[in-house]
C-alpha cells in the first residue's frame, strides 16, 4: 500500500466575523498561500479536490460550489465534496489515493458562521421527528453532557477551567487564534454562568475562517522536495443520534477510532483534539488514555478559535507543522461532528524516516 | 389499541425559520455600488484577461481574484434565450415571456435578464439588445434597475464573435 504524506497547511485567521467577505474571498487567499508552500500553481497541479463546508453555516444555498470558484478549475478538474468537516474530506482524498486513482489532493474546509445564529442552526442537525423541533441548541446539549459530568464527581469546575485558561495561554503562540491571552483558572472561575454550569469560556467562539492541507504519495512528496509528515492511520466512528442511549460522560466512539487508528502503536507527542467546550477536552483526553507525555492542543484548539469545518482539517495541519518544525515525532489529530461529540475521526501522524 | 386501528402518519408539521445577515461578498458589494449608479461594472482577470458580470471576486478559469474594474456598455447581444409559458409560482410577470443570456459589450459571460418590446417568436441567438432602465430616482442595488433588454437596429452578431465584443461593441 502506498504511504501517503502531509506537505502543505495552512490556515486564515479565526475571526468573529470576516464582514463583507464572501466563501471564494476567503478561501482563495488560504490557497493561494497553499499552493506557494508546495510550489505548485493552483489545482490543475494536484489529482483530486476535496472540500468540506456546510450551506447552513452562511444560510447561501450551494455556497460550496463558490468554493471551486477558487480553484482554477479550468480545464476540468476531479473534484468532490463532503458536508461535513473538512478533516472527513481528508479521509475521503486518502481513499482516493489508495485506491490508486490519484497521487497527490488538496483539501479545504471553510466555515462563515457569524451570518447566523449558530447553536440555533446546529439545531438541524438534530434528529427531524423529537429534537429538530424543540430547537435545541448546541450550548445546551453540552451543558447538560457537563452537568452530568460534575454531578457523577467526573470533573470539577475548577477542571474546566484550567483546560481554558492553557488554551488561552497556548493560543498566544497562535497568530490565527480569535481568542488568547494570559488567563487563569481563577480569571475563568470568576465569570459568570453563561448557560449553567459553562461559563463563556467554556464555550468555543463564533468563528469565521478557511483552512487547506495538500497530501500525496510519499513518492510524490519527494518529487515536490518539501518537508512532509506520514499519515500512519486514520479512522472515524459515530454513536447513535439518540442521546438518550449514549453515555455522554465518555467518547466511545473516539477510542474505537484511535485503537482502528493505530494511536497505541507508539508514543503521541502531541494531541489536537476538537473540543469545542471545556469538559469535552477531558472527556477526548481520558478516551483517549492520553498522558502528561502528551502536549495537547498547544494551537490553543477551538475553544481559542472555531471554524466550522475547518478546525477538524486545521487539527491535522497544526499536527503536521510540530513534526516538521522537530518539536513532535508522532502526534494525533481529532475531528468531531455532531452534538456532544457524536461522530470522531482520529488521524495519526509520524515523523518521516530520513530518506 | 391494536396496530390495525392506527392511523397512518404521514406528515410531521415542523417548520424551520432560520434569520441570517447575508452579505454578497467584497466583489459583488462594488458590483451593486456601480450598479446603483446605473453602471453595469465587469472585473477582469489578470490572467487570461476575462471580463466577468456580475462579478464573484474570483475567476472561475484561474482561481485568482479578479481585482481591476472594467466598465461595460448596456447594449449586449443575446446568447441564448427561452420563452417561458407557464406561470412560474411566485413570479409577478405573465407568461408568455422570455428569459435571456445577454452578453454585455465588454464582458465575455452572459449574465440572465428578461427581453421584452419584441416579438416573442423573433428572437434569436445573435440578436442585438439594449438595456431599458426603470427610472434613476427608483435605481437601488439591484440588478432590478433593469426592466428589460428590448432588440436594438444592428445587424447580428456571428455566433463565434457573440461574447467577444469590445464595450464599444466592435470584434475584439
Ligand atoms: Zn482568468
Amino acid at each position: 500500500m502506498k504511504e501517503i504524506a502531509i506537505v502543505g497547511y495552512q490556515q486564515s485567521d479565526s475571526r468573529s466575523d470576516a464582514g463583507a467577505v464572501n466563501e471564494v474571498e476567503m478561501i482563495m487567499p488560504v490557497l493561494e498561500r497553499t499552493f506557494a508552500q508546495v510550489g505548485i500553481n493552483n489545482a490543475q497541479d494536484v489529482d483530486f479536490v476535496c472540500s468540506g463546508s456546510c450551506d447552513y453555516m452562511q444560510g447561501a444555498a450551494f455556497a460550496f460550489v463558490a468554493g471551486v470558484d477558487a480553484l482554477g478549475a479550468v480545464p476540468p478538474i476531479k473534484e468532490s465534496h463532503v458536508e461535513m468537516d473538512a478533516a472527513w474530506a481528508l479521509y475521503e482524498s486518502m481513499l482516493k489515493i489508495r485506491m490508486g486513482h490519484a497521487d497527490s489532493a488538496l483539501i479545504y474546509g471553510f466555515g462563515k458562521s457569524s451570518p447566523g445564529e449558530l447553536p440555533i442552526v446546529l439545531s438541524q442537525q438534530l434528529d427531524p421527528y423529537y429534537l429538530a423541533p424543540l430547537w435545541v441548541d448546541t450550548i445546551s446539549l453540552a451543558a447538560m453532557q457537563a452537568r452530568m459530568m460534575l454531578d457523577q464527581g467526573l470533573i470539577t469546575e475548577r477542571d474546566m477551567a484550567e483546560v481554558v485558561s492553557r488554551s488561552r495561554r497556548n493560543a498566544m503562540n497562535n497568530p490565527h487564534a480569535q481568542l488568547s491571552g494570559d488567563m487563569s483558572a481563577d480569571d475563568v472561575l470568576a465569570q459568570e454562568t453563561y448557560v449553567s454550569p459553562l461559563r463563556k469560556g467554556d464555550c468555543c467562539p463564533v468563528s469565521d475562517g478557511a483552512s487547506a492541507v495538500v497530501i500525496a504519495t510519499v513518492e510524490k512528496a519527494k518529487e515536490w522536495g518539501v518537508p512532509y509528515a506520514l499519515i500512519s492511520g486514520i479512522s472515524h466512528a459515530i454513536e447513535t443520534h439518540n442521546m438518550g442511549m449514549r453515555d455522554i460522560t465518555d467518547s466511545v466512539s473516539t477510542r474505537i477510532a484511535a485503537e482502528r487508528a493505530g494511536m497505541k502503536a507508539g508514543k503521541v507527542d502531541v494531541a489536537q483534539l476538537y473540543a469545542p467546550f471545556s469538559h469535552q477536552e477531558i472527556i477526548l483526553t481520558r478516551a483517549l488514555g492520553l498522558g502528561d507525555e502528551t502536549s495537547i492542543n498547544p494551537s490553543g484548539g477551538v475553544l481559542a478559535g472555531n471554524l466550522m469545518m475547518a478546525s477538524g482539517l486545521s487539527n491535522i495541519g497544526e499536527v503536521f507543522n510540530r513534526i516538521i518544525s522537530g518539536e513532535a515525532e508522532r502526534g494525533i489529530a481529532h475531528a468531531t461532528s455532531g452534538p456532544c461529540l457524536q461522530h470522531n475521526l482520529v488521524t495519526v501522524l509520524e515523523k518521516a524516516e530520513k530518506a | 389499541m391494536s396496530e390495525e386501528e392506527q392511523e397512518m402518519i404521514t406528515k410531521v408539521e415542523a417548520p424551520v425559520y432560520l434569520k441570517y445577515n447575508f452579505t454578497a461578498g467584497s466583489a459583488p458589494t462594488r458590483f451593486l455600488a456601480q450598479i446603483k449608479k446605473g453602471v453595469l461594472a465587469g472585473q477582469r482577470c489578470p490572467k487570461c484577461l476575462a471580463v466577468y458580470i456580475p462579478t464573484r471576486g474570483s475567476c472561475g478559469r484561474c482561481g485568482v481574484p479578479t481585482v481591476e474594474e472594467v466598465e461595460l456598455s448596456d447594449k449586449a447581444t443575446v446568447q441564448s434565450f427561452t420563452i417561458v409559458s407557464i406561470p412560474i409560482p411566485n413570479n409577478p410577470i405573465e407568461p408568455p415571456f422570455i428569459i435571456a443570456n445577454v452578453v454585455p459589450d465588454g464582458a465575455n459571460v452572459s449574465f440572465i435578464h428578461l427581453m421584452s418590446e419584441c416579438v416573442n417568436e423573433e428572437v434569436h441567438i445573435g440578436q442585438r439588445v439594449q438595456a431599458v432602465w426603470k427610472p434613476e430616482d427608483e435605481w437601488g442595488y439591484s440588478m432590478d434597475n433593469i426592466r428589460y433588454f428590448k432588440p436594438l437596429d444592428e445587424p447580428d452578431v456571428p455566433i463565434e464573435l457573440i461574447g467577444k465584443l469590445t464595450v464599444t461593441g466592435e470584434e475584439g
